[in-house]
Order: structure tokens, then C-alpha cells, then sequence
């Protein structure tokens, strides 16, 4: 099953000779959108196995440039198995078989001339426990660039508070830069770890629950700062949290059992779901 | 994605609020539906006490639609509904805005009646209504049973009688002007019958945004201000689709 984002095949209307006003504000309007984001990761027929167990079934899929795509589905569908797919994190794990392909700018993340230090750097991930270094936060901020070579004060400086306003961070610690992270409450952490992330200017943003360990208003901040973050980076998400994913994502991708059974506009599939499967989850008739 | 056979939710307390809405609805509806029928007997038979009586309890009809209303946002508060379950509370709350103001529709043919006082000038200036009376209950009783249905089809059905309401209106229109030539004295009460004439109309207009809504709830398709082809070819298509 190819999904691509819902609206983009619609037939063109024409020839109507009533109403043909709202109609064309209501198609034209998600057609436009959709046509207006390009793809910045494509997977192609990706199939990943934990020994003889089969986690992910032919994954088609577009994320869109620059867009929340958000991925929800029951424990154990394979939501946070497909994000980790996309910097490589499964690498990590033993046992684990992958094939299919992930299309970053046209270029397979799975090659073997692929660097995955350098993929890392363009694609980030946050976790669900915020882990900042037992360092300084401006340290944690700082240490991608220094891993990357960077020593000049006044470049760190800059980047460091850059990435923490970027994180909607730096008002709350800019007099404590120099404290340990690990002094910052649990949704400051969480900020942290994301302008960790954002120093090295990544592309893409893996968010993995960032909030489900977080207080309301902490993640009402999270939730704030994704919606700042998308003019920068494409995000996608992985949720438990159903009306957080209705909140915050542009896309929505429901999986169960490894498949993907359906991806569209966020408005679309949580008003007007077309599969069966993804109505009783998202009405709670699941179970 | 079609509603029908849906299983219950894990959550059986919603099932029971949902299921309150959508009985309160019909209750609201049968009702309404009460109201015009006494009307149409009022102006049928003469009777200005099934007149009175609509006029003076139409309170009855408010007070539902207050108590759904209210019903509507506390399950938006408590449950955050999504999918079908966010197109009932929607549609349900759209459709009691349409059965109070059929029920106003009906109590204002009510007092109007009233105003005409005797017996044999009503029967002649509403004479003509009559039929259109009822087509407009049956219109509005299909209605209410594709909702209680959820049957798209039937409601595309009882959408496309509105046409015929409408011109059924124009026929009657200008048989009251006819009164107003021949008699001058006359132009008083026959304005009230032309008021009456459009209320029905109105309750057509109802009738048919109601089947809209059922439309909604159970295709998930907003067919307001369309033509009627047109919203048919859509779902044909979409349930072509889905085979």
C-alpha cells in the first residue's frame, strides 16, 4: 500500500455549475497545501525484522518537507521502530535485519558509502526521558559543534543561545548557563535535549514521546515549541497521545502490527478516517 | 469510512452518552414533529385549540435542544471525540438547531392561525397548504428516521423533495394573491397565510439541512451549498471507492 498524503490524487473538479465556490475552497485547499511541501524522506518498501520477527511490513511512505508527521498506533506497531529506522538507530540493536530503502535528498540512509555519524548530524532525535550530559547546560548545547571542531568562544557563544531560543529555553536559564543541566526540571530538560539537537542545525527532527514523561504545562511548552520549530525543520513525532497528535502534526500516520494502515492530512484522518482499523483506534473502540 | 457495525468502545460510558444524544435527538424530533402535525389539523379542520396549543408550548421544544446542546459540549470537555464519534456530537448539534426552529416555524403558524379567529376564512386561505402541509411532515419524519438510521441515501432522497416544496410554494403564492385582487379586505388575513405559507417552506429548508447533516455524520462529507447531482456523483463515487 502506497500512502501519500491524502488530497494530492483527488481528480481535478470542473465543470460544476453550482456551488462550485465552496467546493473549490474546500479540495483547492488541501490540494494547494499538499502540493506546496516537498518530500524530504521517502521510504520505499522497507521491511525490518528483529531476528525471525517481522516489525515492519513493506512501509511505504512521504514525510513532507518542513511539516509534523506524527505517528500513532498501539504499543508494539512499530511507530517507534520505523522513526529509529530513520538515523539509523536500529543499527545499534542486534539481530536486527532491515531492507527497503529510506530516501534522504534522493540518496538511500542504508548505502553502505552512507556516514552515519554524518546522517546523524542532518537527522536528530529526542527521546521520551530527557538525557542531558551530567554537564553544563551550556556545555550539552555546546557539544555537537565541539565535536565537530568548533573552538572559537564567540562561534559557541552565539550557537549556544541561538539553539537555546530556539528551544524556547533561554529566558529561563540564560543567568545559569553554567549550572549543571541536571539542576533544570524535567520539561527544561526535555527543551534542553531539543536545543542540544538543534546547535548542529540538523534537517530533520526525531521526536520519540518528547512529552509523555512531562508535567501538562511542560508539554503544552513542548507542543508550543514544535509548532515554532517546523519553519526550521521537519519534524515527525511518535505519540501515544492522540489529541497531542491531532494537535501538533500536519500529517498523521496510524500503523498496527507493522503495517501502515493509513496516512493522510491530520484533519482528515482524525474527522474522516477511510479505514476501519483507524477509526476504532482513534475512537477509543480499540481493544 | 462507513458507520455502521462499529463495536463498542472500551470506554462503555461513552457508548451510553453518545447513545443519550442521539435518543434525546429523536425524542426532540418526534416532537417537532407533534407540533406541525397539530398545526396542519388546526388549519384542516379548524381546530384553534391544537393551535393554541403549539403556540404556547413550543418552551418544551427549547428546552431540549438547551439540554442537548449542553449534552453536546460536555462530551466535546470530557472525551475529545474523534472520527464518527466527532461527526455525531457535530451533527447532533447542528440538527437540534434546525428541529428548534422548525419548532419556531410551527409556532408561528400557530399564533397566526389564532389571528385569523374564524373558522370558515381559515379553511379557504389554507385550503391550498394543506397537501403541502403534510408533504413537509413526511418530509421531515424521513428525515429524522435516516438519521436515527444513519442512511445516507435516504437522506439524499428526502433532500431532493425540498425541490418540489419549493414549488409547490409558487403554485399556492400565487393563489393567495389571487384573494387580494378580488378583495381588498382580504389582504390582511391572507398576508398571515402567505407567513404561514413560508414557514412551511421553511420547515422543508430544515427538513433538508438535516438530511445534510445526516450526510455528514455518515460519509463525512460536507454537502452543503451543493447541487443536489452533485452530491449524489460524490457518493456514488466514494462508495465505488470503497468497493
Amino acid at each position: 500500500m502506497t500512502a501519500s498524503p491524502e488530497g494530492a490524487e483527488q481528480p481535478a473538479q470542473s465543470g460544476l455549475t453550482h456551488g462550485i465556490g465552496a467546493q473549490a475552497l474546500r479540495e483547492g485547499g488541501s490540494r494547494a497545501r499538499v502540493e506546496a511541501h516537498e518530500t524530504c524522506l521517502e521510504v520505499r518498501k522497507l521491511n525490518l525484522y528483529y531476528g525471525a520477527k517481522r516489525a515492519l511490513n513493506d512501509i511505504d511512505l512521504l514525510i513532507p518537507t518542513k511539516q509534523v508527521t506524527a505517528f500513532i498506533g498501539p504499543s508494539g506497531c512499530g511507530k517507534s521502530t520505523l522513526l529509529r529506522c530513520f538515523n539509523r538507530m536500529n543499527d545499534l540493536i542486534d539481530d536486527v535485519r532491515i531492507n527497503g530503502e529510506v530516501l534522504l535528498d534522493g540518496h538511500n540512509i542504508y548505502d553502505r558509502a552512507i556516514n552515519v555519524a554524518q546522517l546523524r548530524r542532518r537527522i536528530g532525535m529526542v527521546f521520551q526521558k530527557p538525557n542531558p550530559f551530567p554537564k553544563s547546560v551550556y556545555e550539552n548545547v555546546a557539544y555537537g559543534l565541539r565535536i565537530q571542531g568548533v573552538k572559537s568562544r564567540r562561534v559557541l557563544d552565539k550557537a549556544v543561545e541561538r539553539a537555546l531560543r530556539g528551544a524556547a529555553l533561554w529566558e529561563e536559564v540564560k543567568d545559569r548557563v553554567h549550572d549543571n543541566a541536571l539542576g533544570l526540571s524535567g520539561g527544561q530538560q526535555q527543551r534542553l535535549v531539543i536545543a542540544r539537537a538543534i546547535a548542529i542545525e540538523p534537517e530533520v527532527l526525531l521526536l520519540d514521546e518528547p512529552a509523555s514523561a512531562l508535567d501538562p504545562i511542560s508539554t503544552l511548552k513542548i507542543e508550543e515549541l514544535i509548532y515554532e520549530l517546523k519553519r526550521d525543520y521537519t519534524i515527525v513525532i511518535v505519540t501515544h497521545n492522540m489529541q497531542q497528535a491531532a494537535r501538533v502534526s500536519d500529517y498523521t500516520a496510524f500503523m498496527y502490527m507493522g503495517d501502515l494502515i493509513e496516512f493522510g492530512e491530520t484533519r482528515t484522518l482524525f474527522t474522516t478516517p477511510r479505514r476501519k482499523q483507524t477509526e476504532d483506534y482513534i475512537t477509543g473502540r480499540y481493544g | 469510512m462507513a458507520l455502521s457495525n462499529l463495536p463498542h468502545h472500551i470506554s462503555q460510558q461513552f457508548d451510553k452518552e453518545l447513545e443519550d444524544i442521539r435518543s434525546k435527538v429523536l425524542a426532540m424530533g418526534g416532537l417537532v414533529e407533534d407540533h406541525l402535525q397539530r398545526v396542519i389539523e388546526a388549519f384542516a379542520k379548524g381546530d384553534f385549540e391544537q393551535a393554541e396549543y403549539v403556540a404556547v408550548n413550543d418552551y418544551k421544544v427549547n428546552a431540549l435542544e438547551v439540554e442537548i446542546d449542553s449534552d453536546c459540549t460536555e462530551i466535546l470537555l470530557r472525551r475529545q471525540p474523534a472520527a464518527g464519534d466527532l461527526r455525531l456530537v457535530v451533527a447532533v448539534s447542528k440538527t437540534i438547531t434546525d428541529l428548534e426552529r422548525i419548532g419556531d416555524e410551527a409556532e408561528k403558524i400557530g399564533r397566526l392561525i389564532l389571528n385569523v379567529g374564524n373558522p370558515t376564512a381559515l379553511r379557504s386561505y389554507y385550503v391550498g397548504m394543506l397537501a403541502m402541509g403534510h408533504h413537509v411532515r413526511r418530509m421531515l419524519r424521513a428525515a429524522l428516521d435516516a438519521f436515527a438510521r444513519m442512511d445516507s441515501q435516504a437522506a439524499l432522497r428526502v433532500a431532493q423533495e425540498d425541490r418540489d416544496v419549493d414549488a409547490e410554494t409558487d403554485v399556492i403564492m400565487r393563489h393567495l394573491i389571487t384573494y387580494m385582487m378580488e378583495d381588498p379586505r382580504s389582504i390582511t388575513p391572507v398576508l398571515d397565510a402567505v407567513l404561514s405559507l413560508r414557514a412551511l417552506e421553511r420547515i422543508g429548508d430544515h427538513a433538508h439541512n438535516i438530511c445534510e447533516n445526516v450526510i455528514y455524520l455518515v460519509e463525512g462529507k460536507d454537502v452543503r451549498h451543493l447541487a443536489l447531482e452533485q452530491v449524489k456523483q460524490e457518493l456514488e463515487a466514494s462508495h465505488a471507492a470503497e468497493e
